[in-house]
């Protein structure tokens, strides 16, 4: 099983492609199963938790002592470390990454497509898809003519910060873009992960209960922009804009929030503008 | 289901260290998991008893503690237990605080056996 990113067994693995190519196997978590540990030795794990008497060396008839080995290491640190990594390459080329979290249907794509017709001869941008499969999504941006490529998980709940490298090699960014990073429909898991981001953005539809950010706390928590999406739809669903605001705000006082619609245009501007102030113009 | 990528990786971490131990064999593992890391404690369990097979820490036991949140008031430097998911200050009413302590996810220690 793949050791980063539990993506499931090797028949599964993580893809990386362009809309256009077959998907190659390009995913550098080894996917190698030998722990070559020496399973030979007996007096293994049966009775691993009843060493009370290991003050006793000698006399243990056994010949093991007992070692406490303090680590303190973070869980996450070796992909906090590639995550370290993109962001430098990031700044060395002057590329702002915003990472594109919502549950599945929110409108991620749609908005996505919006903004980079809106960005157009404004901003170069780029764009890195994740799903759990198809080219759906990157075949969708691939018709907008903004380079784009497709990270399949295979069983993956979220992207982490080794797909993104490697899927920056086939990307290869422009300096000066913005990437926005599309990640797998999912409230939970993709906060946990680093990936060298600039902002975070977490996008909610209005056809969504309001307290999915209490709901969801820890990716209201991490995120810097709340959009929510589908504001055409307001006036047929029981949507209570201000609860979902302050519910947001319970968990994350600093979080800014723009309301739009990218299905209609509505309130685009805010994001858009927000985005460009990102990246100053050439 | 995030827990078994977390799994994987403390197994991953803790095979290397008992590896470069030398250790025959793995008694306990303590980890700090924090209550605000994201992780659902019931999920971790089931994920690393997964994630251990054909490891060196198969039969090990995981000792997890969990690690309660910690605030600290960007105004008034008063530090508590935030209520639930506000963190709002109780002393100042300031909303701007921020969260010193309950994110842990840390392998604190492993228990390993030694050749004499």
């Amino acid at each position: 099983m793949c050791e980063t990113c539990g993506c499931g067994q090797e028949g599964n693995p993580v893809k990386i492609s362009r809309p256009g190519q077959t998907g190659h196997h390009d995913h550098d978590h080894s996917h190698d199963h030998d722990h070559p540990h020496d399973h030979d030795h007996t007096h293994g794990q049966s009775h691993g938790h009843h060493h009370d008497h290991h003050h006793d060396h000698h006399d243990h008839t056994h010949g093991t002592i007992q070692r406490l080995i303090r680590l303190e290491e973070d869980i996450l640190g070796k992909n906090n470390l590639v995550a370290s990594r993109n962001s430098g390459y990031f700044e060395a080329k002057g590329i702002v990454a915003l990472n594109l979290m919502s549950s599945p249907g929110s409108g991620k794509t749609t908005l996505l497509e919006r903004t980079i017709q809106a960005l157009e001869g404004k901003r170069k941008v780029a764009v890195i898809e994740g799903d759990q499969q198809t080219l759906n999504d990157a075949e969708r941006i691939d018709r907008t003519g903004a380079p784009v490529v497709q990270v399949n998980t295979g069983y993956g709940c979220h992207l982490d910060a080794e797909m993104i490298k490697q899927a920056l090699k086939t990307l290869e960014p422009e300096e000066g873009s913005i990437l926005f990073i599309e990640n797998v429909g999912n409230l939970v898991c993709p906060s946990l992960f680093e990936l060298g981001e600039k902002s975070r953005i977490v996008i909610i539809s209005v056809t969504e209960g309001e307290d999915k950010p209490v709901k969801y706390p820890t990716m209201f928590q991490h995120a810097d922009v709340c959009i929510i999406n589908k504001t055409d739809l307001l006036p047929y669903v029981d949507f209570d804009m201000g609860k979902a605001t302050s519910y947001a705000r319970s968990v994350n006082p600093g979080l800014i929030f723009m309301e739009l619609s990218a299905k209609t245009g509505e309130g685009m501007e805010n994001w858009i503008q927000w985005i460009l102030d990102l990246v100053p113009s050439e | 289901m995030h827990e078994l990528s977390i799994a994987i990786s403390i197994v991953d971490i803790a095979s290397r260290q008992a590896e470069a131990a030398s250790a025959l064999s793995v008694s306990r593992v303590e980890l700090d998991i924090g209550t605000m890391s994201g992780i659902e404690y019931e999920s971790l369990k089931f994920a690393l008893s997964v994630a251990v097979k054909d490891s060196i820490l198969e039969g090990t036991e995981f000792r997890i503690n969990r690690v309660e949140p910690l605030c600290e008031c960007l105004s008034c430097t008063h530090i508590f237990t935030p209520n639930g998911l506000s963190g709002q200050c109780p002393e100042c009413g300031e909303k701007n605080t921020t969260l010193i302590r309950g994110k842990e996810l840390q392998i604190k220690s492993l228990l390993v056996e030694q050749k004499e």
